[in-house]
């Protein structure tokens, strides 16, 4: 089998669990909405903040969101020994690698749509720049799945999973936090031209960190 | 007895034993050295006064913990290329982490001392503070996953690995962090005004804090890896006694 | 890729790795195995030849679970020697998973997807077509419960599947773990059935069990693991 056929046959997999168990959509999704909504309740909407901050807010909404989402990605691997089912078939770690990242940034950008639509409701924020904003969420995505997927597998076997995966994985995401919300501050300023450079770092940190988890995934994966 | 006792000893050192002596000697005349030219015979600052001494540990810590993570990632590579595969890099990556995270916990403390007489505050949204703080959580990170017991193999591993994911992102984030603060700032704590051309016996002063420092380094990360030794040794042993417990109850329980 | 091999060696093995004569399935050498720090399997030899059906009896706790777990490459040697359908465990214990299959305590399924969904997802991921795996659904009798989600089945009817997920796999090496735990009647008989035909097909069975006048039946070998170590019994 190609990689390609491997990966989405991995990818595929996990997204119809996730259509059967509507785990994103009942549980990750609406705790991204609270978190939104609680951002309002920190800062007082009237006195014109929100929309101010209202990238930075809706990234970390994401954010926190996304470590349920990886988190999740990997509990259903280890319920039943399924992981072991997986390891057991032979497939290339790369593709597993993949294959889960890739089901993840599709949830991901589901989850950023409608916290994007709620944010853009409840702030009050005027929507520019769409082709930045499309790009930057996109690049911000892949960094974000390909880091967390790595990291996913590496806490998934440990006894304090829940609580080091956090402690991992945010440090690394630092970069990803800071040019998600400058591009995103920028575009919605109507300044593309400051934006594009910070979809530039997005897109490099994306593709570092492919590259990382395809050859680092194996190992990691067979250990646990 | 002897030669065993010796060759075993031999085996848990990283340097040899006089080296090791010597550095710890040579620490402490170079911490000697750098309290008597930080607090007497270098001249206070003209615009800070006294406080200014407090860069004479900072400057000296930053440099400690950028040499510590460097040798942390080095090792790990060691460790990960199968040709120079062995546990001493594991040891040697573990230990100078864990260093190099006390100096980055004290280089971000005696910088927050100095800033407030310098600057009013604890803390600046400062490029080289931002960075600084991240690389401390990455690096706690890291240090937590060592925790955790698991095959000598298998931990250091990943380890390793998680080691040279964490690098790789050292330089993204101070290259974002300091696009950040000076797209939308000017740089306030290096600011000329307030860092005067450092020359004479305030060099020299620096100087000898690096080299304190730096054999303060060395003479702990000898210690910690002969710890790790030691604790590697314990766990072999309770290892041993549990196989023989094992096959002993069994072959016990069966007769 | 053409360097001529010795007579006895496997012609469609990977030629990268090293040569073994290809009656040997397993060899053990003073294998040690952690489970955190416990010494699960503590020096434990064990030589299996190709073919044939071997019973791997022993208490509670003896190593039998540790010892398939690491022959199916899921768990890593700590110290000793281990080779598997010809590979290394101690170097890559990968390589050779496609030839082997294991029946553990868990099916290895995803409780949100059907019966079918499992055994193909299973069987397409270890190379094999959607053909094998609903052959292997109706090798069980699976077939009426097909829709059903991995989270609805009853005990006995996870055994079954975990069955026909490693037969799915048409598996050189077949590695079961108490595979008549959990089973009825009508189970046990299509389980005995299924070890005949591996021995027929030339498969390697090796079978860990608690049932043991059931299995010695069945069994060409039987081997005692006790205290992470294995013992030999003669033939009865």
């Amino acid at each position: 089998m190609s990689l390609l056929a491997e990966v989405r046959l991995v990818a595929a997999k996990d997204l119809r669990i996730e259509v059967r168990s509507r785990v994103l959509l009942a549980q990750v999704l609406p705790f991204g909405a609270i978190v939104v909504l609680l951002f309002a309740f920190a800062l007082d909407p009237d006195r014109g903040i929100l929309a101010r901050v209202a990238p930075g807010l809706f990234w970390i909404a994401v954010l926190l969101a996304a470590l349920l989402a990886i988190g999740r990605a990997f509990a259903v691997e280890q319920a039943h020994g399924a992981r072991d089912g997986l390891r057991l078939a032979g497939l290339d770690p790369a593709s597993v690698f993949l294959g889960k990242a890739a089901a993840i940034v599709v949830q991901l950008l589901v989850l950023e749509v409608v916290l994007g639509l709620a944010v853009v409701a409840l702030y009050g924020v005027d929507l520019r720049g769409g082709a930045v904003l499309l790009a930057a969420a996109v690049a911000a995505t892949l960094g974000l799945a390909s880091t967390g997927t790595l990291y996913g597998v590496l806490a998934a076997g440990l006894r304090a999973r829940e609580t080091l995966l956090p402690l991992l994985l945010l440090p690394v995401l630092a970069p990803v936090m800071l040019g998600a919300t400058r591009a995103f501050e920028d575009a919605l300023d109507g300044a593309t031209a400051d934006a594009w450079p910070w979809v530039a770092l997005l897109v490099v940190f994306a593709l570092l960190y492919t590259g990382v988890g395809m050859l680092a995934f194996g190992p990691l994966w067979e250990d646990a | 007895m002897n030669a065993t006792v010796a060759g075993a000893d031999a085996r848990t050192r990283l340097l040899p034993k006089g080296l090791g002596r010597a550095i710890d000697a040579l620490t402490l005349l170079a911490i000697g050295a750098l309290l008597v030219f930080g607090l007497v015979i270098a001249p206070p600052d003209r615009f800070q006064g006294d406080a200014q001494r407090i860069m004479y540990l900072h400057v000296p810590a930053a440099w400690a913990m950028y040499l510590a993570f460097f040798v942390t990632t080095l090792a790990s590579v060691l460790w990960l290329v199968p040709r120079t595969r062995s546990m001493v890099w594991d040891r040697v990556a573990g230990s100078s982490a864990e260093i190099g995270l006390i100096l980055t916990g004290l280089t971000l403390a005696l910088g927050s001392l100095w800033g407030r007489p310098v600057w009013g505050v604890w803390w600046a949204w400062d490029a080289r503070l931002v960075t600084t703080a991240v690389l401390f959580f990455l690096y706690l990170g890291l240090l937590a996953l060592r925790a955790i017991p698991a095959d000598p193999t298998v931990r250091a591993r990943r380890s390793a690995i998680t080691a040279l994911i964490v690098f790789i992102d050292v330089p993204i984030v101070h290259f974002s962090v300091n696009w950040w603060r000076t797209l939308h700032q000017e740089a306030t704590v290096f600011n000329p005004e307030l860092n005067p051309q450092i020359e004479g016996t305030m060099a020299l002063t620096l100087w000898i804090g690096v080299l304190a420092f730096t054999l303060l380094y060395l003479s702990l990360l000898d210690r910690r890896y002969r710890l790790a030794t030691l604790e590697e040794g314990l766990a072999e042993r309770e290892l041993d006694a549990a196989i023989e417990a094992r096959v002993a109850a069994a072959s016990g329980s069966a007769s | 890729m053409s360097e001529p091999r010795p007579r006895g060696f496997a012609a469609d093995r990977d030629a990268s790795l090293p040569l073994t004569p290809v009656s040997s399935v397993v060899r053990l050498r003073t294998a040690v195995c952690l489970l955190g720090r416990f010494p699960a399997l503590a020096g434990l030899d064990l030589d299996l030849d190709a073919g044939g059906v071997v019973l791997l009896s022993g208490p509670n706790g003896a190593g039998k679970t540790t010892l398939l777990r690491l022959l199916a490459g899921l768990l890593p040697l700590h110290s000793g020697e281990a080779t598997v359908l010809g590979a290394d465990l101690g170097v890559d214990r990968r390589s050779h998973r496609r030839r082997l299959a294991l029946v553990g305590h868990d099916t290895f399924c995803y409780d949100d997807l059907t019966v079918r969904e499992n055994l193909r997802f299973s069987a397409r991921a270890a190379g094999r077509d959607a053909a094998a795996a609903d052959a292997a659904m109706a090798r069980l009798g699976l077939e009426p419960i097909a829709d059903v989600v991995h989270a609805r089945l009853s005990a006995g009817q996870r055994r079954r599947l975990a069955l026909a997920v490693a037969l799915g796999r048409d598996p050189e090496l077949l590695l079961l773990d108490e595979p008549h735990a959990g089973l009825d009647a009508e189970g046990r008989e299509v389980l005995d059935a299924l070890l005949r035909d591996a021995r027929a097909e030339g498969r390697t069975v090796l079978v860990a069990s608690h049932e043991l006048d059931r299995t010695r039946a069945l069994a060409d070998r039987e081997v005692v693991v006790r205290g992470g170590r294995a013992y030999p019994v003669e033939a009865a």
